[in-house]
């Protein structure tokens, strides 16, 4: 890992409208589902994202792939922002970032062969591999994530849900690009074949210096692939740092709630962590809470919390970024007392 | 007991033995019968249960988990799933053998199931209330008025907040973690002594996962209830399981109490999957890896269904019969011939 910077986002912001009326519509409100967010990506690193369901890691996702447009904010990938190219110039830079999806039975078109899906980025872009080199290309491209290269003329649902993920990988690889970005994409598989993929994706990082934004929900496998973690809730991004950082040492209250409902598979364990349950449910990315998000559900909250919003920034008892008025060390996933 | 000894008279059962365990599941096999040939989904899974234990099933998809569940219940798809062998006994009573108006009698007052997915599971075009209710005018003959009353208590039991109001609510207007609270206040409004879980935090957020899970471990304790949770977490059974039965291709390959399982695992396919989970308090080195993938249930490998899979395997684990669950120390089964090797190291 050096320190070249792959990509920045900076105060990335993403509002759905909210509309009223069919002919006159005006705008009631918006769904704040990115809220300024700000990233470094830097080359050969994986930076995960957590995060519970709505808190925006899949329209974080979408954004930083082009497919949907920032309300406000920049993205800059190599330096270049993204929103300012033109036509033609943007699909050369979208080249070099790239998505893997989370559910392998939807996302790989039923009617196409595997040949065909790991190609078509190619027809896309032309000008990568010469029309003769393309269907060796897609060989090596499908030797590379370890399946049979003879294999290119089947169909998906001729493989199982691992062996589609690996397609999945294949086409994400196909147009050589430095980043990958990779949305839940082992949530859907069984346990003895999500190792196969983790172990699959870091291989292909240290063979081919591949950057990774890796989205998930399970904070276990982000612990075991992560070099730097950014911890999301509502929209925004309450805590970041190193996976010692957040793991070991959380300061945000929420970060310790979500690490304490971790898991951990070790009955020794049983009663012997610190607990955190949290009470309710996340609010509405519509409306939330005035100041910090979070207050609604924290054990910490205090008035400064509903009227100043915290910054995430280092504070005298955190020594990484941490949104939290409060933020104080605790210990949350290994055995106390 | 005596709870249990009323209640019994009450279902008309005939010669309920409540000496013999709460329930007792032997020799159970079910194949699905399909156009490529007979999937065979369980294939002689035994068990028992007694009453404020909870028993988890450990598999992937397609180990026979859910299949075992659902004979159990007696709510198989038939066509095309069938029970072709094997017992499910309720203190001694074989509920296969009963004929289907018993059995759903039966089944209203003793064993409950709580599903993965509540959002399918409950019906969209009735409110929670009247589904909660509809339970105690079918089993218990109470007014509508009385079953709206003992819904609202029941919400309230599983800790939904503002309980009379939401009991008019429809299922799509609770979060997916309130639907659960459904779900379970569902499965335990007529009083059950067995609840079976199918994966009831699957869907959830790690958050709202623990929070059902607390109150299931919670409720059951209150209640002496028998639990069976069958997942695919291994994390959630360290945490609240005693027992564990591990499955694989549609039969039990390992039991043993919960810390003997993590500690001393003694069937290689349990052993592979405890090295390919990633634990959360610690960072991992290379994740180990089960080669290859499940076999396909209408073409199970001869012998031991793990052996295409397994680095202990060798001539003898390709030669039928399987091998049989060997006794490990009196309360830990391991069917694999190597069992003593793998525990060793």
């Amino acid at each position: 890992m050096n320190d070249e910077l792959m990509l920045e986002t900076t105060d990335l912001v993403k509002h759905f409208p909210l509309t009223r009326g069919i002919v006159f519509k005006r705008q009631v409100g918006a769904v704040q589902a990115v809220d300024g967010v700000n990233l470094q990506l830097h080359r050969g690193e994986t930076l995960g994202v957590v995060g519970e369901s709505g808190c925006g890691k899949t329209t974080l996702a979408k954004l930083l792939v082009g497919l949907e447009q920032p309300t406000g904010g920049s993205i800059l990938v190599h330096g270049q922002d993204l929103s300012k190219v033109s036509g033609r110039e943007v699909r050369r830079a979208r080249r070099n970032i790239q998505l893997v999806m989370q559910d392998p039975y939807t996302s790989l078109n039923p009617r196409m062969t595997v040949g065909d899906i790991v190609g078509e980025p190619f027809d896309i872009h032309p000008d990568v591999v010469p029309k003769d080199k393309r269907r060796a290309r897609v060989q090596e491209l499908i030797e590379l994530v370890g399946l049979n290269p003879d294999h290119i003329n089947r169909y998906p649902h001729q493989f199982s849900g691992g062996q589609r993920q690996r397609i999945g990988i294949a086409r994400a690889l196909a147009l050589n690009p430095q980043i990958i970005l990779c949305d839940e994409p082992v949530s859907a598989l069984d346990v003895s074949i999500q190792a196969q993929v983790i172990n699959l994706l870091e291989e292909l990082q240290d063979e081919l210096g591949l950057s990774y934004i890796f989205i998930a929900h399970d904070l276990s496998v982000v612990r075991h692939i992560a070099d730097r973690v950014a911890v999301m809730y509502l929209g925004k991004i309450v805590e970041q740092g190193t996976h010692e950082e957040i793991y070991d040492h959380p300061t945000h209250p929420y970060t310790q709630a979500l690490l304490s409902a971790v898991p951990v598979p070790d009955p020794e364990l049983r009663g012997h962590r610190d607990e955190i349950v949290l009470e309710g449910d996340v609010p509405s990315p519509a409306n939330p809470p005035s100041g910090c998000r979070f207050r609604t559900r924290c054990w910490k909250a205090a008035e400064i919390c509903a009227t100043e919003e915290p910054a995430l920034e280092e504070r005298l008892a955190s020594a990484h970024p941490s949104a939290c008025h409060f933020a104080e060390e605790r210990d949350v996933i290994h055995r106390v007392a | 007991m005596t709870m249990t000894t009323a209640r019994a008279k009450s279902n008309g059962l005939p010669d309920l033995d409540l000496s013999a365990p709460l329930l007792e599941v032997s020799g159970l096999q079910v194949e699905f019968r399909t156009r490529v040939g007979n999937a065979h989904a369980v294939n002689g899974v035994s068990f028992s249960l007694e009453p404020g234990e909870t028993l988890a099933i450990l598999g992937e998809s397609g180990s026979g988990k859910s299949v075992t569940a659902q004979a159990i219940m007696g709510i198989l798809d038939t066509p095309p799933g069938y029970v072709t062998g094997g017992q499910v006994r309720y203190r001694g009573v074989d509920l296969l053998k009963l004929p289907e108006q018993q059995r759903r009698k039966f089944r209203a007052n003793n064993i409950a199931m709580v599903f993965q997915d509540a959002l399918s599971a409950l019906n969209p075009v009735f409110t929670v209330g009247f589904q909660l209710a509809e339970q105690f005018r079918m089993h218990r003959g109470t007014s509508r008025a009385e079953g709206y009353k003992r819904a609202v208590e029941l919400m309230d039991l599983v800790k939904i907040p503002a309980a009379a109001e939401r009991v008019k609510n429809y299922p799509h207007q609770f979060s997916g973690g309130m639907r659960q609270r459904v779900m379970i206040a569902m499965s335990l409004a007529l009083d059950p002594d067995i609840l079976i879980a199918d994966e009831p935090t699957t869907a959830l957020d790690v958050t709202v996962q623990a929070q059902i899970m607390k109150l299931l471990a919670e409720l059951q304790r209150e209640r002496h209830m028998g639990l069976i949770l069958i997942t695919h977490d291994m994390g959630v059974i360290a945490n609240v399981a005693d027992r564990i039965a591990v499955m694989y291709a549609g039969r039990i390959v390992e039991t043993a109490p919960v810390r003997e399982i993590y500690a001393k695992p003694s069937h290689p396919y349990t052993k592979a999957l405890l090295e390919s989970v990633p634990r959360v308090d610690q960072k991992g080195h290379e994740l180990s890896v089960i080669k290859g993938l499940p076999p396909t249930l209408t073409r199970i490998p001869d012998g031991c269904a793990f052996n295409p899979r397994c680095r202990y395997a060798q001539d003898v684990c390709r030669q039928p019969p399987p091998p049989p669950l060997y006794d490990v120390n009196g309360e830990h089964t391991s069917a694999c011939h190597f069992w003593e090797e793998v525990r060793g190291q």
